[in-house]
């Protein structure tokens, strides 16, 4: 027996924690009442700030995120976890492992973790990952932490789900620092030099604030801010959310909250429409045999891809032909 | 789109053989499944609550301590209080066939020995959760 998307979603409201937690599973398996679940909570969203970290692989972005959900959970806050890893692109099996980070979370209403496999997404977040944070910040969290896969310098989907971006550094990542000028390094809204007991943090966090202080000013006029923090042993976390804070609030002031929204509501709406468009054309009862007359003259040397697809896109008679 | 059956693989109690649960976490990923695993001196509240939050649809517990009797049936109270009775709890260790017998009879799922080849493992999982999807859609 199925329940429906409008009851999970009301059920959700009045803080079942199952709800939410199928509401989630039904939203990243793109089930059907997935999308009813989205729509009947949205009025409900916008009132959570979302922290997203991202980082190198090894750089202790589990272990932070765990020290962060703690600090704003002994401040009172209701905190959101989304810690995403990958997928395997063979098998689609995933390990979970950020969980194994976070043992100092207890077990509170007030807090709530999901994990979630990347499923082929490249950008260091799951598909769905923007949405799980909807449905938490729905459900009443007042913070909600996002932690990337961690692959690199592709995890640039982060920068857009989110409203404050912690960028993890280790000092072992000094000499990458130069070449990091594009990607991670320009999504950064605040940059956590993390295990700073070690030799070299001192030098990597000067590179840092002269590399941030020689860059062209970012559009909104925000200085990232360099902390240096030992996830581990929980030295300088206070600093760091006091950065968070300050990024936070700069925001507010600028009203940008409710730009980012909006941007975000418009980029859903593009999505979603390109993906229906998409499913509806190869859907049409021509185009299987189209494509197939359109790969053998391929074959045979007597077209290319962009010809066919031009053919393919404009209705036979009206085709507009490639040069 | 078809939903990979998600397991939460935990090591519950005091004892520190995490190399079995490793072993049998990365089996499950190699068979496609997604995998939450939690780490060593898991409590039963902690896994429940985990169990829940993730939204699985197995919990995989290994216990070597001895201390099966409690643990296993504390696990499975817990989910059933919390509103995750449809959750699969199943495990492994070294479990006397007497004490197997008493946890099935508490609705404890399949109990693995050691030396269980991991594919027996995945091809029962796969089964069990096939089957309780089925019955809950018919």
């Amino acid at each position: 027996m199925r329940s429906n998307g409008r009851d999970l979603a009301r059920k959700l409201l009045e803080g079942d924690r199952i709800s939410l937690a199928r509401a989630i599973s039904w939203v990243e398996n793109e089930s059907d009442g997935a999308e009813a679940i989205l729509d009947a909570l949205y009025p409900r969203t916008g009132a959570a700030y979302r922290v997203g970290v991202t980082g190198p692989p090894g750089a202790g972005k589990s272990t932070l995120v765990g020290r962060l959900a703690r600090s704003y959970w002994e401040a009172g806050m209701r905190v959101g976890v989304v810690a995403v890893d990958p997928s395997s692109p063979f098998t689609h099996g995933a390990l979970l492992g950020d969980r194994i980070r976070f043992q100092d979370l207890p077990n509170d209403p007030r807090l709530f973790v999901r994990s979630m496999a990347s499923r082929g997404s490249p950008g260091g977040l799951a598909f769905r990952t923007g949405e799980a944070c909807d449905l938490l910040d729905a459900f009443g969290m007042e913070i909600i932490l996002v932690e990337t896969v961690g692959v690199g310098q592709s995890e640039l989907d982060v920068a857009r789900a989110v409203h404050t971006t912690v960028v993890v550094l280790v000092p072992e990542s000094g000499d990458e620092v130069q070449a990091m000028k594009a990607g991670l390094m320009e999504i950064g809204h605040v940059f956590a030099v993390n295990k700073a007991d070690r030799e070299g943090a001192a030098r990597i966090t000067r590179n840092l604030k002269d590399m941030l202080r020689l860059r062209p000013p970012a559009r909104d006029s925000w200085v990232p801010l360099v902390q240096p923090v030992s996830a581990l042993r929980g030295d300088h976390l206070d600093e760091l959310l006091d950065a968070i804070g300050k990024h936070r609030l700069h925001l507010e002031e600028a009203g940008a909250l409710g730009r980012l929204k909006r941007e975000r509501a418009a980029q859903r709406i593009r999505e979603i429409v390109e993906s229906e468009l998409a499913a509806t054309f190869w859907k049409r009862e021509e185009v299987p045999a189209r494509m197939k007359d359109a790969l053998a003259r391929i074959e045979e040397g007597r077209s290319s891809p962009y010809r066919e697809a031009a053919d393919l896109l404009h209705p036979a008679g009206k085709e507009k032909k490639t040069r | 789109m078809q939903r990979p059956i998600r397991v939460l693989v935990a090591k519950v109690g005091l004892d520190g053989h995490d190399r079995g649960v490793k072993v049998v976490a990365s089996a499950l990923r190699d068979a496609g499944m997604e995998v939450i695993y939690t780490g060593l001196h898991q409590t039963p509240d902690k896994v429940a609550q985990a169990a829940i939050e993730e939204d699985v649809d197995v919990v995989a517990i290994s216990i070597l301590s001895g201390a099966h009797m409690t643990l296993f049936p504390r696990v499975l109270e817990l989910l059933r209080k919390e509103g995750g009775e449809r959750i699969l709890v199943c495990g492994g260790g070294i479990i006397p066939e007497k004490d197997q017998e008493a946890l099935y009879a508490l609705g404890i799922g399949r109990l693995f020995g050691p030396g269980t080849a991991t594919g027996e493992i995945v091809a029962y999982l796969q089964e069990e959760i096939a089957r309780r999807r089925a019955s809950r859609n018919a």
